[in-house]
């Protein structure tokens, strides 16, 4: 016997490992999907009717798994009546839609993705009403949205099933939002999120100061979820949505969730003077406008949805009341108003599916076409124009008998009665048009499609719903009685009142009221018909129609246009700007530099380095745009001088590797120099918006410059802290990492992860630059000989005695014989400087650059085919095995039980060698420098290789250079 | 000394972030590299300046801060340097092909 906990993990499992499966299957297997998702359905009702029994006398079925047990979260799955018959609603409404949808969707459709969704929404769904834990009820709250907006946006080829979406999302996920707020603060009220611990706690939340922020928040998220006034707009705009996913979760179940969260906190958070106000008021101005405004329609499933706006401000306005009674019509209601409006929106898609059109005016006389069909929606549509002997009846009769009820005796209570039933009346008026415009009256014409009824398993859905609605029409507590009773206990308890669900009480009020609702809303109709009210404009309170169609769209890219921009420059004027305030912020109110500065003599040699160094970088400055060469040579020169601070300051690492890259850095970027447009001589030209941004410009280089100096100025002349960082890593550097270079053993083996990680950096980019380079198409003017080849071939040309390509051949004939014969030498120097690097400066860095550099030389003396006959040059290969060396080193430790990177050192003593001291990091170290070797030669000599690749010219500038 | 490296690095700075801000790709590449000397050169100042006292550990000597520099900066700059290069590589790179496909170079692909 499978115990109940399981069986409530399983309930929320299989929809999604469903839709998982949903996903996998082929385009147009239309039946196989329905299968499954019908399938699940029908396990999960299954599965609620044996945990029936377990919940039937007001108990709860909780199971409970470890989720983040730092922070006192458990994921809590609990299902008690009200859950019970929320999920019966899912699972059951579900299964019809599954059925429904195999008819409704065509082959073209992709089903996958539909049904996929379809199920996950559904295992969504499901996990809002069985969260025990409020935290994790808002997760699952949110995902609804997320699979409603794909649902949405399943014809995303149509633009306002795209907006639509949108607009979905963009209310009911600002309403998660704040739903998360509110339970936040609800959560810290009662210092549990767990949802039982919170519904004992009602006395303490409703005294609490944060009672009304709990509120509100929990109110936005619930009213944005429910479509109530004025965040409603979103549910007409859904109504894009393919109609099996209208009927399931815009009017079933989605929109329900809302209405369950305010029945589920019911007992805690009602029963106060906001709560009635807040509630009540939003419910009944939804619950007006909306019928109001469904009576306007033209599009059946615009009614629909105006309609379910209308009663969901209904169910809202029950719960408002506070009151017991109020409560068990509101469940009562949801029950009723998912029955009847999911077959009529399934009505509707037949009708849509077999005409052609939706439109009301030009929908006629359809019972000659499909008497079944019109039979169906004709007791759906009553059902929801609460004619008795159908269950809309009953939740009505059951909300006019509350609203009669003297509540606080306000004025809003007295006109309670009469709001009521002038809306029942413009809901009898909505009905009556639905059913006379469509399906009676004169034959139709100029129908896109010939009407016939539909296939018989498309209407079978709607043939069971509407048998629900009479059977709990006429014997309610034979059907939904129990059920209601269970759902009403777990919600109420003790306090939970009596009630008769007899369909007959006597000539009452309420009877009187639904009589006169219904008398009026034939007179409504009737009225409307003589003013032919079909092709009337949206009345004013239509305040979704003013939307522009695609608002969210059109509010975010006038935005991008105001806040965004394409250009770099403001952004980086802005980066700039940004971080010399952050940089700033601190130093306020703060004296920057301390009384006695602590200062070094003075030396000439190295003011005059930066002397030079400084002319070199405003050199460069000035020089950059057109004289690209210079400002690489005087970039240099900035460079030296920073290399030579490093050696002066007792860097000598950062000296080696500044040099080396120095080297590297030039050779890359002469190579680049090739490929970029000549000197344009428009480009001198200046206007005075030009000169002001220069001017601009040259305020903040200045300004941050100068500021960047006053702080480096005052951190440098104060004592430095005395800091245990450079202490532990100057102590441990030697007796623990085995080195006397403190700089290589914090890379290699104290920071060893972080270099890990920088390397990797740099294959990326090596990798990325290869790639980029494979496909390079230069500009069509770069791809010709450069001026100098040009002239040197033309000299050999005009030269009988010399043969074509021998000047270039022999340029730099005598540096290109010294650089061979480097070679050795600096490859040489390279391992040294690897050998050496954990005791003196050196180590695989700076020695992965000099390997690099000795291949670089022998390019620039031979030419890349010369070298490539000559050397094995495979940097990929280097990379590769560079960074199994690095994993290996860092991964011996694993094999032994240590955490990766930990270093293993073992001294051999050989003879006549003498003592050799072998460390797991040597192998770390070669593994840097293998990557940084492969690294550097792959980008250098994949830009080199563009020179002597053949270009072809794009078509289009072929063509305009031949004309 | 202090008052020279700062004004160096003010300069560097400077130049770098006015190359930044300029229009042409080549300019922002050049920028780039002036701003990471200067960032790199502030970084390693906070390691104060000491002459003379690499921290290559020598036998016999303590091994504390009044007899080596501080080697902290020294290995966050190294990495930096080695970064900046490819960086400035990738850039490069980015800059011939975006000049390629835009025939223009301008830091916006089109001149404005």
């Amino acid at each position: 016997m499978i115990s109940n906990e399981s069986l409530l993990l399983a309930a929320i499992a299989i929809p999604f490992l469903g839709s998982l499966v949903a996903a996998l299957l082929p385009t147009n297997a239309r039946n196989l999907e329905a299968w499954l998702a019908g399938s699940v359905a029908l396990a999960e009702i299954g599965i609620f009717s044996v945990l029936y029994p377990a919940i039937t006398d007001g108990q709860v079925v909780r199971s409970e798994w470890a989720w983040m047990p730092t922070a006192g979260l458990n994921f809590v799955l609990r299902i008690d009546g009200l859950s019970w018959i929320f999920a019966l609603l899912i699972a059951g409404i579900g299964g019809l839609v599954f059925l429904y949808a195999r008819y409704y969707m065509s082959p073209q459709d992709p089903v996958p993705r539909f049904f996929s969704f379809l199920l996950a929404f559904m295992g969504s769904m499901l996990g809002i009403v069985f969260s025990g834990n409020l935290i994790q009820l808002v997760f699952f709250w949110e995902l609804t949205s997320v699979f409603s907006f794909l649902l949405i946006a399943y014809w995303h080829h149509d633009a306002s099933a795209r907006s639509g979406a949108r607009l979905a999302l963009t209310i009911t996920a600002a309403g998660g939002l704040c739903l998360f707020g509110g339970v936040l603060v609800l959560g810290e009220i009662v210092g549990s999120y767990d949802l039982d611990e919170v519904l004992a706690s009602g006395v303490l939340i409703r005294s609490h100061d944060l009672y009304l922020p709990a509120l509100v928040l929990i109110l936005l998220g619930a009213f944005t979820k429910s479509a109530q006034f004025p965040f409603h707009v979103w549910l007409p705009r859904a109504m894009a949505a393919p109609t099996p996913v209208s009927a399931y979760l815009h009017s079933a179940t989605m929109v329900k969730a809302g209405i369950f969260l305010l029945i589920r906190l019911w007992p805690v958070l009602s029963g106060t003077e906001a709560w009635l106000w807040l509630v009540a008021t939003t419910g009944l101005i939804t619950f007006v406008t909306g019928a109001y405004l469904a009576m306007f329609q033209n599009d059946l499933k615009g009614v629909l949805a105006y309609s379910t706006i209308s009663h969901l401000g209904l169910t809202t306005l029950l719960l408002g009341m506070d009151a017991p009674l109020a409560t068990v019509a509101a469940i009562f209601h949801v029950m009723n108003h998912a029955t009847f409006k999911a077959s009529l929106f399934m009505a509707a898609g037949v009708i849509d599916h077999e005409t052609g059109t939706r439109d009301i005016r030009k929908l006629s006389g359809l019972y000659r076409y499909m008497p079944v069909t019109t039979a169906l929606a004709t007791v759906a549509a009553a059902a929801m124009a609460g004619v008795p002997l159908l269950n809309g009846f009953l939740s009505k009769e059951m909300f006019f008998a509350e609203t009669i009820e003297t509540h606080d005796g306000s004025l809003m209570d007295t006109l309670l009665p009469y709001f009521a039933t002038v809306a029942a009346a413009f809901s009898v008026a909505y009905s009556l048009r639905f059913i006379r415009d469509v399906f009676f009256g004169p034959p139709p014409t100029n129908l896109p499609h010939e009407p016939h009824e539909p296939p018989h398993w498309m209407r079978f859905p709607i043939e069971l719903l509407v048998v629900v609605c009479l059977l709990v029409g006429m014997f309610p507590n034979y059907t939904i009685g129990p059920f209601l009773n269970v759902a009403v206990a777990s919600v109420l308890g003790a306090t939970a009142p009596k009630f008769n669900l007899a369909i007959w009480h006597g000539f009452t009020l309420p009877f009187v009221m639904s009589i006169v609702a219904m008398a009026g809303g034939i007179a409504v109709y009737a009225f409307l018909k003589l003013y032919n009210f079909d092709n009337r404009r949206m009345p004013w309170p239509a305040v979704g129609e003013l939307i522009p169609t695609d608002f969210v769209g059109a509010t975010a890219r006038s935005a991008m246009r105001w806040i965004g921009t394409r250009s770099l420059q403001p952004q980086l004027r802005s980066v700039v700007c940004f971080a010399f305030v952050a940089g700033l912020a601190p130093l306020v109110g703060r004296t920057l530099f301390p009384e006695t500065l602590q200062l070094t003599k003075i030396d000439a040699a190295f003011a005059l380095v930066w002397i030079i160094g400084v002319v070199c970088a405003l050199a460069t400055a000035y020089q950059a745009k057109f004289h690209r060469l210079a400002a690489l040579i005087f970039m240099s020169g900035a460079g030296i001088a920073t290399f030579l601070t490093f050696i002066y300051l007792s860097a000598p690492d950062l000296a080696l590797t500044q040099l080396l890259v120095e080297v590297v850095t030039t050779v890359l970027i002469l190579l680049g120099l090739r490929w970029l447009p000549k000197r344009d001589e428009r480009l001198l030209k200046t206007d005075s918006s030009m000169l002001m941004r220069r001017y601009v410009d040259l305020t903040i280089a200045m300004v941050v410059g100068t500021g960047l100096a006053m702080l480096a100025f005052a951190v440098m002349t104060r004592p430095a802290p005395q800091y245990n960082l450079a202490e532990f890593f100057l102590h441990r550097s030697y007796a623990e990492g085995g080195g006397r270079n403190v700089v290589n053993v914090i890379l290699v083996d104290f920071r060893g992860f972080d270099t890990l990680g920088e390397i990797t950096v740099l294959c990326i980019v090596a990798l990325v630059v290869f790639a980029l380079l494979r496909r390079f198409r230069p500009s069509p003017e770069s791809i010709g000989s450069p001026e100098q080849k040009r002239i040197q071939e033309a000299f050999d040309v005009d030269h009988p005695d010399r043969r074509p390509g021998e000047t270039i051949a022999d340029y730099l004939l005598i540096p290109s014989v010294i650089m061979r014969l480097l070679f050795p030498v600096i490859g040489t120097l390279g391992i040294y400087l690897f050998l050496r690097g954990h005791d003196l400066p050196g180590g695989g860095f700076v020695a992965g650059l000099t390997l690099a550099i000795a291949i670089i030389l022998q390019y620039m003396g031979g030419g890349a085919a010369w070298v490539e006959d000559r050397i094995r040059v495979f940097p990929l290969r280097w990379m590769a095995v560079g960074f199994a060396f690095a994993l290996a080193g860092g991964g011996i430790a694993l094999a032994f039980g240590y955490p990766f990177l930990t270093a293993f050192a073992y001294d051999l003593h050989l003879p006549v060698v003498g003592s050799l001291h072998l460390s797991t990091v040597l192998l770390f170290d070669l593994g840097v420098l293998a990557i940084v070797l492969g690294a550097t030669v792959l980008i250098i000599i994949a830009l080199a290789h563009q020179s002597i690749r053949t270009h072809r010219k794009p078509k289009a500038a072929a063509a305009e250079e031949a004309t | 000394m202090e008052i020279i490296l700062a004004l160096s690095i003010g300069a560097l700075a400077g130049s770098g972030i006015w190359l930044i801000l300029r229009s042409r790709t080549y300019q922002v590449l050049i920028g780039l590299s002036l701003l990471s000397y200067a960032v790199n050169l502030f970084i390693f100042s906070m390691g104060r300046l000491r002459t003379d006292a690499p921290p290559i550990l020598e036998k016999g000597v303590p091994n504390t801060l009044a007899h080596y520099t501080d080697p902290v900066p020294q290995a966050l700059v190294l990495t930096a340097i080695v970064i900046t290069f490819a960086m400035t590589a990738l850039f490069l790179v980015v800059l011939l092909v975006a000049r390629g496909l835009t025939r223009n170079d301008h830091v916006d692909g089109r001149e404005s």
